[in-house]
C-alpha cells in the first residue's frame, strides 16, 4: 500500500522518516511524547493513531517505497514505545473489565459470553440491514476494510507464545479464517469479492486515507496485542470477544446487502461468518481464552481485559457511525 | 530413536476419531470424518473441518449454529 498522508506534526515527522535516506531523527520521541501530552483522547485522536497504524503496518504488509529494514529500527520503535503506552493508559482508562471471575475453562468463557451477550441498544448492524442507503453500506466496508483485508493476521502472532490446548485451539480457528487452505476461501479473499462487488477497490489500504482515527485504534488494538508475547492473554480475549459478536451481526449485514440487490457473490463474506463464527466463538471462548486461562492463570485478567478492549472500540466505531448516518453525514474522513 | 509401537498407531488412531463435543447452552461442535445427511439421506454440504450443530432449533441455517440460542436465552436440557 502507499503512504497515507499525515494527520498532524507526529504522524508527519513519522512518515517523513520512513522516505528519508537517513535513520529516525532523535527528536521524533520527543515529537510522540508531545503529541500525546497534548491530545485530549488518544483513542480518537487522528495524528496519534495514524501514526500507530502505520508503525505497526511495517510489521504486516509495509508500504510501497519504504524499505524493509525499518520494521525494527530502534528510533521507530522508541517512537512506537511512547504511542503504545499512551493506547495502553487511554484503554486501562475506559474499559471495564468484570471482577472476580476464576481463571477456571467455564468461568472464562461464561464470562465472555456474558460480556458480549446480545443488547437491545443501537447497533451499526441493525442499521445496515433495515435501513442503511447504498453509499452508508459502502462506508461500512470502507470502514471494515482496514481489518478484514487482512483478517486474522494480528491474533495470528500469537500462536508460536502459546502451547497445547489453547495453541491447538488458535490454529484451527485460524486455518479456518485463512480458508482452510484454499486461498480464494480465505477470509480476507472473500471480503475482497465483497467490496469489489459493491464496486469499491479492494487492494489492500486503499481507504486507509479515508477512516477516521477511531477505526484505525479498532485495528491498531489487534496490532498492539498481536505483537507483543505479554499480550497473548489479551490476544486470546479480543478474538473470543471478536467471535462472540460476529454471527448474528453478519446476518444483518447479508440482509443489508440482500435489501439493496446484492446477489449471494456479494454476501458470500456474510453468509460465511454467520456459520463459521458460530464454531469459533465455541472454540475460543472455551478452549483458547478458557484453555489459556487454565494454563497461565495469571493471564485471566488479559483475557478480560482484551475482550473489554475489542468491545469497548467497537462501541467507539459505533458511537461515531451512527450518528453521523443518522444526520445525513458522511461517517468518512472529509478532506 | 526406537521404532513405531503399537501404542503410537493407537494414538494415532485416535487423533483422526470423530469427536462430538456438547457446548453448555450451546452447540454441538463436530470434529472429523463424519458425513452430514438429512432425513431423506441427502448429504448436508460441510464446508469446514470442525462444525457446529444448532441445539436450540432456533438457527436460521439448520442443520448448522447461526448463535441464535444466545439471543433467546437457551438452556440445554
Amino acid at each position: 500500500m502507499d503512504l497515507p498522508g499525515a494527520r498532524g506534526a507526529l504522524s508527519a515527522a513519522v512518515i517523513s522518516t520512513l522516505t528519508s535516506a537517513g535513520g529516525t531523527p532523535a527528536a521524533a520521541v520527543e515529537v510522540a511524547g508531545h503529541a500525546i501530552r497534548r491530545s485530549p483522547d488518544v483513542l480518537l485522536d487522528d495524528d496519534v493513531q495514524l501514526a500507530l497504524f502505520v508503525l505497526d503496518e511495517l510489521f504486516y504488509r509495509g508500504f510501497s517505497d519504504v524499505a524493509d529494514e525499518w520494521e525494527w529500527d530502534p528510533g521507530l520503535l522508541a517512537v512506537r514505545a511512547v504511542l503504545e503506552e499512551a493506547f495502553e493508559s487511554a484503554l486501562r482508562e475506559r474499559v471495564v473489565v468484570p471482577g472476580g471471575i476464576r481463571a477456571e475453562r467455564g468461568a472464562i468463557a461464561d464470562a465472555l459470553f456474558a460480556m458480549t451477550a446480545p443488547g437491545p441498544g443501537p447497533s451499526v448492524a441493525r442499521h445496515v440491514a433495515k435501513r442503511a442507503t447504498l453509499e452508508q453500506l459502502r462506508e461500512f466496508l470502507i470502514h471494515r476494510s482496514v481489518y478484514q483485508l487482512k483478517e486474522a493476521d494480528p491474533h495470528t502472532w500469537a500462536i508460536p507464545r502459546l502451547e497445547g490446548r489453547a495453541k491447538a485451539a488458535l490454529v484451527e480457528i485460524q486455518a479456518d479464517e485463512y480458508g482452510g487452505g484454499a486461498p480464494d476461501r480465505m477470509h480476507a479473499e472473500l471480503f475482497a469479492r465483497t467490496m469489489r462487488g459493491a464496486g469499491l477497490d479492494s487492494r489492500y489500504g486503499a481507504y486507509v486515507e479515508q477512516v477516521p482515527a477511531v477505526t484505525l485504534a479498532a485495528v491498531n488494538v489487534m496490532s498492539l496485542f498481536g505483537l507483543h508475547r505479554r499480550w497473548r492473554g489479551a490476544v486470546a480475549g479480543h478474538l473470543a470477544a471478536f467471535e462472540m459478536t460476529s454471527s448474528m451481526p453478519n446476518r444483518l449485514y447479508g440482509d443489508g446487502f440482500r435489501r439493496h440487490g446484492f446477489g449471494a457473490d456479494t454476501t458470500w463474506y456474510f453468509d460465511e461468518h454467520v456459520e463459521a463464527d458460530a464454531v469459533h466463538e465455541q472454540i475460543a471462548g472455551r478452549e483458547l481464552a478458557g484453555g489459556l486461562a487454565e494454563q497461565e492463570p495469571e493471564l485471566a485478567p488479559d483475557i478480560l481485559f482484551g475482550a473489554a478492549s475489542g468491545l469497548l472500540l467497537d462501541d467507539l466505531v459505533a458511537c461515531h457511525v451512527l450518528p453521523a448516518w443518522k444526520s445525513g453525514r458522511t461517517s468518512l474522513r472529509v478532506p | 530413536m526406537t521404532g513405531r509401537s503399537d501404542d503410537d498407531v493407537t494414538s494415532r488412531r485416535d487423533r483422526t476419531r470423530p469427536t462430538i463435543v456438547t457446548c453448555p447452552d450451546g452447540p454441538i461442535l463436530v470434529r472429523g470424518d463424519v458425513q452430514i445427511v438429512d432425513d431423506m439421506g441427502s448429504i448436508v454440504p460441510r464446508r469446514r473441518t470442525t462444525v457446529a450443530l444448532c441445539r436450540c432449533g432456533a438457527s436460521t441455517i439448520k442443520p448448522y449454529c447461526d448463535g441464535t440460542h444466545k439471543a433467546i436465552g437457551f438452556s440445554a436440557p
